[in-house]
């Protein structure tokens, strides 16, 4: 494995070589310089000390027999037999991977009363739906569900598994990896892979402030996490050419410590700060049965109603749904503000939001210079087409997967 | 009762930047400090102290420095300490630093009960607690939302899942990692800051554990590698649409369908 080593003889001014690392790691005692534990491998002391004194050393370890592994797998997340839809995006990712090394792509399905799943699994294109159905596995527990996706992996040996980053996934995944003694990376952003089958990893860190490319030379399987809307669900195919394989393992694997007493609904209020899309309604809205129309948005959106002051003072909405200083902060993944003029003390309340959609007509006004998307019109005629273009897509299926609407309905 | 919680010392805070030339972490002046979410761990630690006389312990991998977090513990009211620090534990990724803490566990005493956050602050990853529980052999779950019961030989916890709240008992030895709120957490408090003051901490290297293979530490145990570091694209500009109502309709449609807000949120 790599090191850095230090040319002692060669360094100068010792305690100005240990101000190198920005990481500490550099440590002058006794007379000797030293790299301590909080050495990151940046090389920084390498490139900016003087020459010789740092020494990049890479000895060479025999890596894993990588044409032992092959294929990727993912993991179909489900619960009560509803496949979680990132399963769809990660066969699809998965699918992609797999024509550029031309290996096949498997799917492990686990649970209880789950096999009637596998054939929809098909239609997303792997080659081999492995179905683990069994009663042990009518709830998420990490025994079982472990010693499943161990046997899984050793009939299979993939290269690459891909796990959705859910609260299942969150919590599956690095313990199998673990098990394998093999490098997970979490929530990755972009894949890509190589001739060679080493998978190319992007992730966020530090809060998303700095992007990582990571990769898992010497080990298999590559184990990766994906969140939820990262990656987009191929169109089905017409003819899914995959077969479903049954598979069985021994009841004493399955044992476990964990007692599921109770699953209960979780009721789902969520209020505006809570909220991952908002539509906002301003002094633009001429009368008070019009917010129906931002409610239908809202609610076409799965998201929630807010409002700027004025239409609180008028009594139009109530105060919990203000946004601004006098109201509430809010950071959503969308908001799109409806006849709003973008007053500094409403802006306050949204400016962090990751995506600012702002609808007004007049082209001058304040919210225009906040929004990351500027649309100059009239509400009153773009709002009501956008929302017949949206139903007219989820009335075609797309978006809203068989059983979603039990789920989710009704919420916003 | 035996507890462990596991605690990290992290940047004081979030805004790290990137040195566009060396593509290098800039550090200069970041403060440090105890990964927020490892509070709620120690809160609900030092809950099971105040109600069953629990003994509690908190164990950390890092570089010398950290000792200010295990000491902050000690004010909190955490009884003892444990730093893993060796130059050999360096660069360790996930699976290295689970391992890690684990010969520190098997070490430090057998515990009933693992506590972790929920992730860090700097990492972000999330996955410690499961590979650690991995590496001990014992069960775990992850979001604990709410503590029903503890009796002598299980623990009964609300989990928070995205669309249910799971009740569930699991039995001792095990790990759970816990949810930010499930206690508020408390302040240092400064009476037990000066009756901790000369309090040992143990320090633990890796001639002190078990396994002393240094294959399976730091750098050289941890299977993934870091190839680059760099700035995320940033949110280009401002966009300004003009046209008439069906089209801007349309082009919104279009931009949300991209961004998948038309799918379901779960």
């Amino acid at each position: 494995m790599p090191q850095i080593v230090i040319h002692q003889a060669k360094a100068q001014d010792p305690q100005s070589l240990a101000a190198l690392c920005p990481f500490d790691a550099i440590e002058f005692a006794d007379g000797i310089l030293s790299i301590n534990s909080g050495c990151r491998m940046c090389r920084l002391c390498i490139k900016n000390g003087p020459q010789g004194v740092f020494e990049y050393v890479e000895d060479a370890r025999p890596g894993v027999d990588k044409s032992l592994w092959r294929g990727v797998a993912v993991f179909a997340d489900q619960t009560g037999g509803q496949i979680h839809p990132v399963t769809w995006e990660l066969l699809g990712k998965a699918t992609e991977l797999a024509v550029k090394i031309k290996q096949p792509v498997y799917c492990l399905l686990a649970g209880y009363n789950v096999a009637a799943a596998a054939p929809e699994i098909l239609e997303y294109g792997p080659d081999e739906v492995y179905v683990y159905d069994l009663p042990e596995l009518e709830h998420f527990r990490i025994e079982p569900y472990t010693a499943v996706f161990e046997d899984f992996i050793n009939k299979v040996k993939p290269s690459v598994v891909l796990v959705g980053g859910t609260s299942i996934g969150r919590s599956l995944a690095p313990r199998a990896a673990a098990r394998f003694r093999t490098g997970l990376t979490a929530d990755c952003t972009m894949l890509d892979i190589r001739p060679d089958t080493d998978l190319d990893q992007i992730r966020p860190a530090y809060g998303g402030n700095i992007m990582a490319h990571i990769n898992t030379p010497n080990h298999r399987p590559q184990f990766a996490t994906v969140r939820y809307k990262i990656f987009s669900a191929p169109e089905k195919v017409a003819v899914p050419k995959g077969r479903i394989v049954r598979c069985e393992i021994a009841p004493e694997r399955l044992a476990s410590a964990i007692n599921v007493l109770e699953v209960k609904p979780k009721r789902r209020e969520v209020g505006i700060e809570e909220a991952e899309v908002i539509v906002v309604a301003g002094r633009g809205l001429k009368k008070r049965e019009d917010l129906d129309m931002i409610r239908e948005l809202a609610a076409a959106l799965d998201g929630r109603v807010a409002s700027t002051r004025s239409l609180i003072e008028a009594g139009w909405t109530e105060p919990r749904q203000q946004i601004g200083l006098s109201g509430r902060t809010v950071k959503p993944k969308l908001i799109i503000t409806c006849g709003v003029s973008g007053a500094i003390q409403f802006v306050a309340g949204m400016n962090n939001s990751e995506l600012i959609v702002a609808i007004n007509e007049d082209e001058k006004a304040p919210i225009f210079k906040t929004a990351h998307i500027g649309i100059v019109g009239d509400m009153y005629q773009i709002i009501p087409a956008l929302i017949n273009k949206i139903r007219e897509y989820k009335a075609a299926g797309h978006g809203s997967p068989a059983g979603c609407l039990q789920t989710c309905g009704g919420k916003a | 009762m035996r507890i462990a919680v596991c605690i990290k010392q992290v940047p004081g805070t979030a805004q790290v930047e990137i040195d566009e030339k060396t593509g290098v972490l800039k550090r200069d002046g970041v403060e440090s400090k105890m990964n927020p979410y490892d509070l709620y761990a120690m809160e609900t630690a030092l809950r099971f102290k105040h109600d069953y006389g629990a003994e509690v312990d908190v164990i950390t991998m890092g570089p010398p420095q950290c000792e200010a977090i295990v000491r902050e513990a000690f004010m909190m009211g955490v009884d003892r300490g444990i730093i893993l620090s060796d130059r050999k534990f360096g660069g360790a990724d996930v699976l290295a630093t689970s391992y890690t803490l684990s010969q520190g566990i098997r070490k430090a005493g057998n515990y009933d009960l693992i506590i972790c956050g929920k992730q860090t602050t700097d990492g972000d990853t999330a996955q410690v607690g499961a590979e650690l529980a991995e590496f001990l052999g014992i069960p775990h779950v992850t979001s604990v939302c709410r503590v029903l019961k503890v009796e002598d030989k299980s623990i009964t916890v609300d989990l928070d899942l995205p669309m249910h709240i799971e009740t569930a008992a699991i039995q001792f030895p095990c790990l759970i990692t816990v949810e930010k709120g499930i206690f508020e957490p408390r302040l240092p408090s400064f009476k037990l800051k000066l009756a901790t003051a000369d309090r040992k901490i143990e320090w633990l290297g890796l001639k002190d554990l078990d396994d002393r293979n240094e294959m399976h530490y730091g750098l050289n145990g941890s299977p993934t590698q870091v190839k680059r570091i760099f700035p995320p694209e940033s949110h280009s500009g401002r966009d300004m649409w003009k046209g008439s109502s069906g089209d801007l309709a349309a082009r919104l449609f279009q931009m949300l369908k991209d961004k998948k807000f038309l799918q379901q949120a779960r």
